[in-house]
């Protein structure tokens, strides 16, 4: 009997020691982070947030052309993406055969599997051109709203939107098409016996019925894109640029550290970038508790 | 009647278009990468090592060789963890502590990867400057997490039957939930690891300024490595062709052990063990 006790303690502690140690270091990066980050954020204070300047032979920083960056991109891609999203899993449940379906959705889901990198490869050599060569001359005629006003040399907001556009649909669609397919068939059946359309049942019983679990789909979606690296940094063209035009070069948080921080040899220069990183961290940290917190409410 | 129709009509259009929309970049980017990367493909791309920058020639083997090293460090180092913490979570998590760590895991598998490089930066190169070690720590900050929920979740999916039957029969606990539980979870708990190991492979942003790169073969974890996802990353945005064209060959590699190893994974679950993302 005794020894049996030793046995579930040791494995218990054992457990919550791993447990803790994990904690442990969860806390520890966070600290280290803050800590290297401090002397931008010392310096500039306030301002840090504030201005629209990033000039390291000047040793002006500041994180507000990047929020923006990251941020513009990130929520044009959700809306664009969410709208992709409802009506492919809608086809998806409702409309394709299930067979079909099946590999659609599988299709879909190796979406998801591409390496970022290789994403941000064939950007560079047939995204940007197609940017070039094909969708700025098409949208010229437009030049007069600000979105498209402006040259392009293809490197740009449009290029990294589209980029996460593709990324973050598959999230999307798994999640939206498991909420649809748990909506009961009973309350699909009693509009369709009234005889109403596909359409008419989508709006008024599938998607209000899985708003919750769909809200969490586009959390974890946004929190994606929020952070999204490689791909972007690829194509984004990597200029600090605050502006609504959708064809100039920009720059986004986890792009400018991934670009610069090997060159960043000043001190003062290198705790600028951390301290992004920093910012980018809390960002995607808030989105992710605010995503899973939604979730367990779903999931209750 | 009539206007009705015709929405539902254009509802069924435009969402097999968007179908089309999703699916033909994902056609072009497979096409693509298996058509410039067979090209780049031969015996000596797997063996030699590159040659000086914009001399044509040489192999990526250096880049081979650090992945392999760095994902077999990281899953070396994250299955044992994640598990353990996933175990812990899914038998004894219960309380306060144990919901903190569950939200700072959920929180953390979104992590940015980039955010993962600073971090490894910051707490390791800074003291012991680039390594594989480097690179090891900055992605199994990526992968724990993932493996911790996936184990979590694999081991709450098992029924609490099994669980009662095996204490009935007088077995502590510890023993039920390492050869019983563990036992009808592990199916799960694998797919789990083999995903998170699929997605380690294909990580670049975490090894930028951790694993940093190098054109030799791997002699020392201790020394910074290549690694796939880094060389495509700095041969993309290199001026040279030859260099263009072995990005793409490393790309047709990395996305062949990327899709073997999601392809064997949804061949094990046959919707039968479905683990939610």
């Amino acid at each position: 009997m005794l020894r049996k006790i030793r046995g579930d303690d040791l494995f218990r502690y054992y457990l919550l020691s791993v447990s803790v140690l994990v904690l442990f270091v969860i806390i520890l990066v966070f600290l280290e982070l803050f800590s290297n980050s401090l002397l931008a954020l010392r310096i500039f204070g306030i301002k840090f947030f504030i201005r629209n300047i990033w000039d390291p032979i000047k040793r002006e920083f500041s994180a507000l052309p990047f929020i923006f960056g990251t941020f513009y991109t990130a929520s044009l891609a959700l809306i664009v993406s969410y709208m992709i999203s409802v009506l492919v899993a809608y086809a998806l449940t409702e409309i394709v055969p299930r067979w079909i379906a099946e590999y659609i959705s599988a299709l879909v889901d190796l979406i998801a599997a591409i390496p970022s990198v290789v994403i941000g490869l064939w950007g560079i050599f047939y995204l940007i051109p197609l940017i070039r060569d094909v969708i700025y001359p098409a949208l010229k005629p437009l030049s007069f709203i600000p979105l498209f006003s402006g040259a392009t040399y293809g490197f740009s907001y449009l290029a990294a939107t589209l980029v996460l556009i593709f990324m973050i649909t598959p999230i999307q669609v798994s999640i939206f098409r498991e909420a649809f397919l748990s909506v009961p068939r009973d309350l699909k059946d009693a509009l369709y016996a009234l005889g109403a359309t596909r359409y008419e049942v989508a709006r008024h019983v599938v998607i209000p019925y899985s708003r919750r679990a769909m809200m969490a789909g586009v959390i974890l979606a946004y929190g994606r894109a929020l952070g999204e690296t490689l791909a972007v940094t690829m194509v984004i063209g990597n200029k600090p640029n605050i502006t609504l035009s959708l064809l100039s070069p920009g720059y986004t948080l986890a792009s400018v550290i991934a670009n610069e921080f090997l060159e960043a040899t000043d001190p003062l220069y290198s705790s600028s970038l951390i301290a992004l990183g920093l910012v980018l961290m809390i960002i995607s940290l808030i989105v992710n508790i605010v995503g899973y917190i939604i979730i367990r409410r779903a999931q209750r | 009647m009539r206007k009705r129709a015709i929405i539902d009509k254009i509802f069924t259009i435009t969402s097999i278009i968007a179908i089309a929309i999703i699916l033909l970049p994902l056609a072009h980017i497979v096409i693509m990468v298996i058509r410039n990367g067979a090209e780049a493909i031969s015996i000596k791309f797997f063996i030699e090592t590159p040659k000086p920058a914009g001399v044509p020639g040489g192999g990526i083997a250096n880049a081979i060789e650090g992945s392999i090293v760095l994902v077999t460090l990281t899953m070396g180092l994250s299955f044992p963890i994640g598990l353990a913490v996933g175990i812990y979570l899914a038998e004894y998590g219960r309380g306060k502590y144990a919901e903190i760590l569950r939200t700072l895991v959920n929180a953390l598998s979104g992590l940015p990867s980039i955010v993962a490089g600073l971090m490894a930066y910051t707490l390791i190169v800074l003291h012991f400057g680039f390594s594989a070690i480097a690179g090891t720590f900055a992605l199994s900050i990526l992968a724990i997490p993932y493996i911790i929920r996936t184990s979590e979740e694999a081991i709450r999916g098992v029924p609490n039957d099994i669980r009662e039957a095996g204490l009935a029969l007088g077995i502590p606990r510890w023993k039920v939930t390492l050869h019983i539980v563990l036992g009808a979870a592990k199916g799960r708990i694998l797919m789990g690891a083999l995903l998170a190991m699929a997605r380690v492979f294909g990580e670049a942003a975490p090894l930028l300024f951790t694993a940093f790169g190098n054109p030799h073969h791997v002699t020392s974890i201790f020394d910074p490595v290549d690694a796939l996802p880094l060389l495509i990353f700095r041969y993309a945005l290199s001026p040279y062709p030859d260099w263009h064209l072995k990005a793409w060959g490393a790309a047709l590699l990395l996305m062949i052990i990327v899709l073997t190893i999601n392809l064997a994974v949804r061949a094990l679950v046959k919707g039968k063990y479905a683990i939610k993302f």
